[in-house]
């Protein structure tokens, strides 16, 4: 296979309108099929995490990105790499608790939302929910456990979006029973 | 649109309204749709109800896109001839998607109702593979509900369907009011 040849033709770009688009029309129908913005947000978690567990490899075929010694290094990648390469954008990291398990991505602008307005009877939807899944998914599949949230969301006020990312633990491989 | 009637309104109506500068990865869209496509699959029991599906979702994108579009390209202009807004649709609607022109855009041979627009590679299926058994289900039946959208908000009311033929083909065909009045426009 020539991974060479295969690198020019990857890394197609298309304009954000019809992925901004798409995104809202999911989220209208979900809307309107759960009738509550609880169970919205778990089932756009979950979508979100169902496309991180394809995403990482997709992310890990076309960067040349090895394995990342620690949490900051995670942090920058996740930040100045993938955010670039998937949605156009770089957060920046910040906020990093003393311990050096947690950290804040601020994102300025933020694709999914263009043109988007919550409604006044959707108080507690979060809108980019899926963006905590797909981190939570790709870095589940590199062995580690993270809580990600929405701790400040330009729809619903606040002047940036901030992601905040907490390490839990390291996930240990398992050999399926009777390997050795 | 002037300050004086959106005042104290939202301040994304003061917006304006020109093509957004980021892009995303073709990947990211795949993956979001593959991701839409399998939430619908929980929800329906036949192949015929995932296509419709997924065309209401792309008909609120189109809703949501002809305004715009319409602003962009054509100045506030719009078209009044079926195939102005054929090409439309194949030139302008589908660069503004997709980066690129339709492939084709061709006539029925017996029918003045049908058109077709042809692509050889859909962009939406880039990330969707169709078992055997479901083998009609062409997931470009989202952009068929955006291209019925846009047709019939333009005022020409018109169903399009999906076929694997060369390729994905838009069958588009207008409703009769739509063609006699082509005819009386032509007759003029």
């Amino acid at each position: 296979m020539s991974r060479q040849a295969n690198r020019a033709t990857d890394n197609k770009k298309m304009n954000s309108e019809l992925f901004t688009l798409t995104y809202g029309a999911l989220v209208t129908q979900l809307c309107k099929d759960y009738e509550n913005d609880e169970e919205v947000n778990k089932q756009l978690d979950k979508m979100g995490y169902n496309i991180g567990v394809r995403l990482i490899e997709d992310f890990l075929a076309r960067s040349s990105i090895g394995r990342c010694q620690d949490f900051r290094e995670t942090a920058d990648v996740i930040a100045k790499v993938a955010f670039k390469m998937y949605l156009g954008v770089t957060p920046s990291v910040t906020n990093w608790s003393p311990a050096g398990d947690e950290f804040s991505l601020i994102l300025e602008n933020n694709p999914l939302v263009d043109f988007v307005e919550l409604p006044d009877n959707h108080n507690t939807l979060v809108y980019s929910n899926l963006l905590c899944g797909v981190l939570r998914g790709a870095l589940e599949m590199v062995q580690m456990a993270v809580d990600v949230k929405f701790v400040q969301d330009t729809l619903r006020g606040d002047n940036v979006t901030e992601i905040r990312m907490k390490f839990i633990k390291r996930i240990e491989e398992n050999l399926p029973a009777g390997d050795e | 649109m002037e300050a004086r009637f959106t005042r104290g309104k939202s301040a994304l109506l003061e917006r304006p309204l020109s093509r957004p500068k980021t892009e995303v990865s073709v990947s990211a869209y795949g993956l979001l749709f593959s991701e839409v496509v399998q939430y619908c699959q929980s929800r329906v029991y036949s192949v015929t109800e995932l296509q419709a599906r997924l065309a209401d979702l792309g008909h609120r994108v189109g809703g949501s896109l002809l305004d715009v579009l319409v602003l962009r390209e054509k100045n506030g202009k719009r078209e009044t001839k079926v195939l102005n807004i054929l090409l439309f649709i194949k030139v302008s609607v589908w660069r503004a998607l997709f980066g690129k022109e339709a492939d084709k855009l061709e006539q029925a041979n017996d029918d003045d109702k049908t058109y077709y627009i042809i692509e050889k590679e859909s962009l939406v299926n880039t990330y969707i593979s169709v078992p055997k058994e479901n083998s009609t289900l062409n997931c470009a039946a989202f952009t068929g509900g955006i291209v019925e959208a846009i047709l019939t908000h333009s005022g020409f009311p018109a169903k399009v369907t999906v076929h694997w033929h060369k390729g994905t083909t838009l069958m588009i065909k207008f409703d009769e009011a739509v063609i006699a009045r082509e005819k009386a426009l032509e007759g003029r």
